[in-house]
């Protein structure tokens, strides 16, 4: 058994392959990809409630690969990855979710979007009034409320 | 043996905080015994940076997934709908969108105006003035003067528009068709106690502000120094029946999981649509056999959902995304009956104002339309920021067959046996839905969105929990009366939305909470002769 949320190094291993194939980096977005070493570590320590799922979608995978997913031509790894969508139903669908999750909270990934790197309260946000006269056409059709006997 | 009580209600949510306050005046000895605790704000989602991530585990809408102790367990797996709501001080109102429409007065009069299902035995204008009380103790913001809505005085100014308001208000302008902004009970100003929204993101797990109403803190402090009694972390198992056939008490495991007794002179039950009638089944006995209070036979059937249609686009602008309340304007365009669009009854509309970063990438790889690979990050930075939606809120009729029973199997931490739901969509309501969606992907269309998706019904829809318990004056086609006590025991009263005896096209809680203060009202002006 790991220390690691109860994943094996295989485990981890597929998982950090997958994540990449998932959300690689790129420079022109300048990001890094979720299999980002801090992202990473952000995945293993807070599986928590979903480490068997995640374990399950990991095991399908493995079993689809038959050998470690990095060790896989692209081409293999692509059509080993569908089979893997298609296929994992819930187990892959949570593994999919932690692996996004964790991505779009990291700081660099928060940046990029132009999003600010904290919880929403206390600070809130601030929402336009708009303009309330695009009302007056709903007012001007006027209407009924339908009358009850 | 502890001394009885003058009234017990069973459950601290929207109805039993609602009857509790009005009842206090009476000065009588209430206790109300809630399975859950009292909520802690610092705790909430929207004061961590993994907010969205919370949403999925603890402070999922699912009891099912989100498991905690004061949760019981759900089998919905025969519906297409499944059942969410939250169990604590405040109950599903801690967990909702502060969407605050009211059924309108013609769906108090369904059979009379359409030929289907059947009237409710009070009409609309017995409920005015508790929608008017309940408005100013739960503080709702809006806009007064719709048209084709009922006259609301909400307290407070409606939301701002927003971008996401102003993009769909110019296209429902464009296509004639009627939208108003939202009554909510997010509070726009300082309200009696609590702060002014701030825009913390989507508010429907709790409100860190407390700027969205929930009963924990509107009603229940009021109550509470009014003298009633809450006792939480108490689970109700059964209502206990004396030989006369009246409640003498309940049942309840306490904090400590230690089974009790508490004898009570009148019993209230505050459980919504679900909870309702697992309690009532649970309560069977030689003398009631098939459940308390079921000699129709209806306790547990026509259970009402409103199944959601809801579709969704993205357009070129920026929309309000997570920074603001998730709903803003609703339309009543297609609220009442037109036969010739095939089906009967109608649909009530909330706009959706858009997503947060991670939601926006689960469902979005979900649906198929934000790829794995190189070019993930091009359409994650189309698609996030850039959400509209639309959501019908469909009018479900009763129909028997969709019902709450006891699971014959599954239980919940005391063992107590945990409801079963059998449900399934009308042909009446999936014509509403189809229709719905048409016209949604109208509006999304004339906004300019793209990348249109649909969930219908939304799966993990069931807020609205309704008819298991209905009203009605015929003890044979109705489980409580006019004003809320059980046609079988006299002292047994229901306030929650298990007494619909229709469901309307719009969000329940505030005419659940009418009634509340109705049937509190009743009680009131009959204490000389409350059992006759």
């Amino acid at each position: 058994m790991s220390a690691d949320n109860q994943l094996t190094r295989t485990q981890r291993d597929d998982l950090r392959t997958v994540a990449a194939m998932i959300v690689p980096a790129s420079d022109e977005y300048k990001v890094p990809g979720a299999d980002d070493p801090a992202i990473q570590a952000d995945m293993l320590a807070t599986l928590g409630r979903d480490t068997k799922l995640v374990a399950a979608a990991l095991d399908h995978l493995a079993r689809l690969a038959g050998q470690p997913l990095a060790e896989l031509d692209a081409a293999k790894r692509d059509a080993v990855a569908q089979e893997f969508r298609s296929s994992g139903g819930t187990a892959a669908a949570t593994l999919v979710r932690v692996v996004l999750q964790c991505y779009y909270r990291d700081d660099q990934v928060l940046r990029s979007l132009g999003l600010e790197l904290r919880a929403p309260f206390p600070k809130g946000y601030v929402l336009p009034d708009g303009d309330w006269s695009l009302l007056d056409p709903v007012r001007a059709r006027g209407g009924a409320l339908r009358r009850a006997p | 043996m502890k001394d009885p009580v003058d009234v017990l209600i069973i459950g601290a949510g929207a109805s039993g905080a609602a009857v509790a306050w009005s009842l206090a005046e009476t000065k009588m000895h209430i206790l109300c015994l809630e399975q859950g605790g009292w909520m802690n704000p610092a705790e909430y989602p929207s004061t961590g940076r993994d907010w969205e991530a919370k949403f999925y585990g603890e402070w999922s809408s699912s009891p099912n997934v989100r498991g905690r102790p004061e949760d019981y367990p759900i089998n919905d797996d025969n519906s297409p709908i499944k059942v969410v709501n939250y169990n604590a001080v405040g109950g599903s109102t801690v967990m909702y969108t502060a969407h605050w429409p009211r059924l309108h007065p013609s769906d108090f009069k369904v059979k009379t105006l359409d030929g289907v299902a059947d009237d409710w035995p009070i009409d609309y204008d017995a409920l005015t003035p508790f929608f008017e009380e309940n408005d100013r103790m739960m503080g709702t913001s809006g806009l007064s003067g719709d048209p084709v809505s009922p006259l609301t005085h909400p307290p407070m100014p409606q939301q701002p528009l927003g971008l996401s308001g102003a993009i769909l208000g110019k296209a429902m302008n464009k296509l004639g068709w009627h939208w108003w902004p939202s009554d909510t009970t997010v509070a726009t100003m300082d309200y009696e106690g609590r702060a002014r929204c701030i825009n913390l993101g989507h508010c429907t797990p709790a409100c860190a502000q407390g700027a969205k109403s929930s009963t924990d803190i509107t009603y229940w402090p009021h109550a509470v120094r009014a003298g009633v009694e809450l006792r939480t972390h108490c689970r109700v198992r059964e209502i206990t029946t004396d030989e006369n056939g009246m409640a003498s008490g309940v049942v309840y495991y306490d904090k400590d999981g230690i089974e009790q007794f508490q004898p009570a002179h009148v019993v209230i039950i505050a459980c919504n649509g679900v909870g309702t009638p697992r309690l009532l089944l649970n309560s069977a006995s030689a003398r009631f056999p098939n459940g308390l209070a079921n000699s129709s036979g209806l306790v547990g059937k026509n259970l009402m959902f409103h199944p959601y249609a809801q579709i969704y686009g993205y357009v070129k602008e920026p929309t309000d995304s997570n920074r603001a309340p998730p709903t803003c304007l609703w339309s009543k365009e297609w609220y009442d009956t037109d036969l010739s669009r095939g089906f009967v009854r109608g649909y009530g509309v909330q706009f959706v104002r858009g997503a947060g970063p991670v939601f926006e990438a689960v469902v979005s790889e979900q649906k198929g339309i934000l790829p794995w690979g190189e070019d993930h990050h091009r359409v994650f930075r189309k698609l996030n920021g850039h959400r509209l939606g639309f959501s019908a809120i469909c009018e479900d009729l009763p129909e028997e067959h969709n019902c709450v029973t006891l699971d014959p199997v599954l239980k919940d931490n005391h063992g107590i046996p945990a409801p079963k739901i059998n449900y399934t969509i009308s042909e009446n309501s999936q014509k509403m839905m189809d229709h719905a969606l048409a016209r949604g992907r109208e509006v999304l269309e004339t906004a300019g969105a793209t990348d249109i998706c649909i969930n219908s019904p939304i799966p993990w829809g069931g807020w609205h929990l309704l008819g298991t318990a209905r009203m009605g004056t015929d003890p044979k086609r109705s489980v409580v009366n006019e004003w809320g006590r059980t046609h079988d025991v006299k002292n047994l009263f229901i306030v929650d939305g298990s007494v619909f005896v229709t469901s309307g096209g719009v969000n329940p809680t505030s005419t659940i909470q009418a009634i509340a203060l109705y049937v509190a009202d009743q009680m009131k002006q009959r204490l000389a002769n409350l059992f006759d």
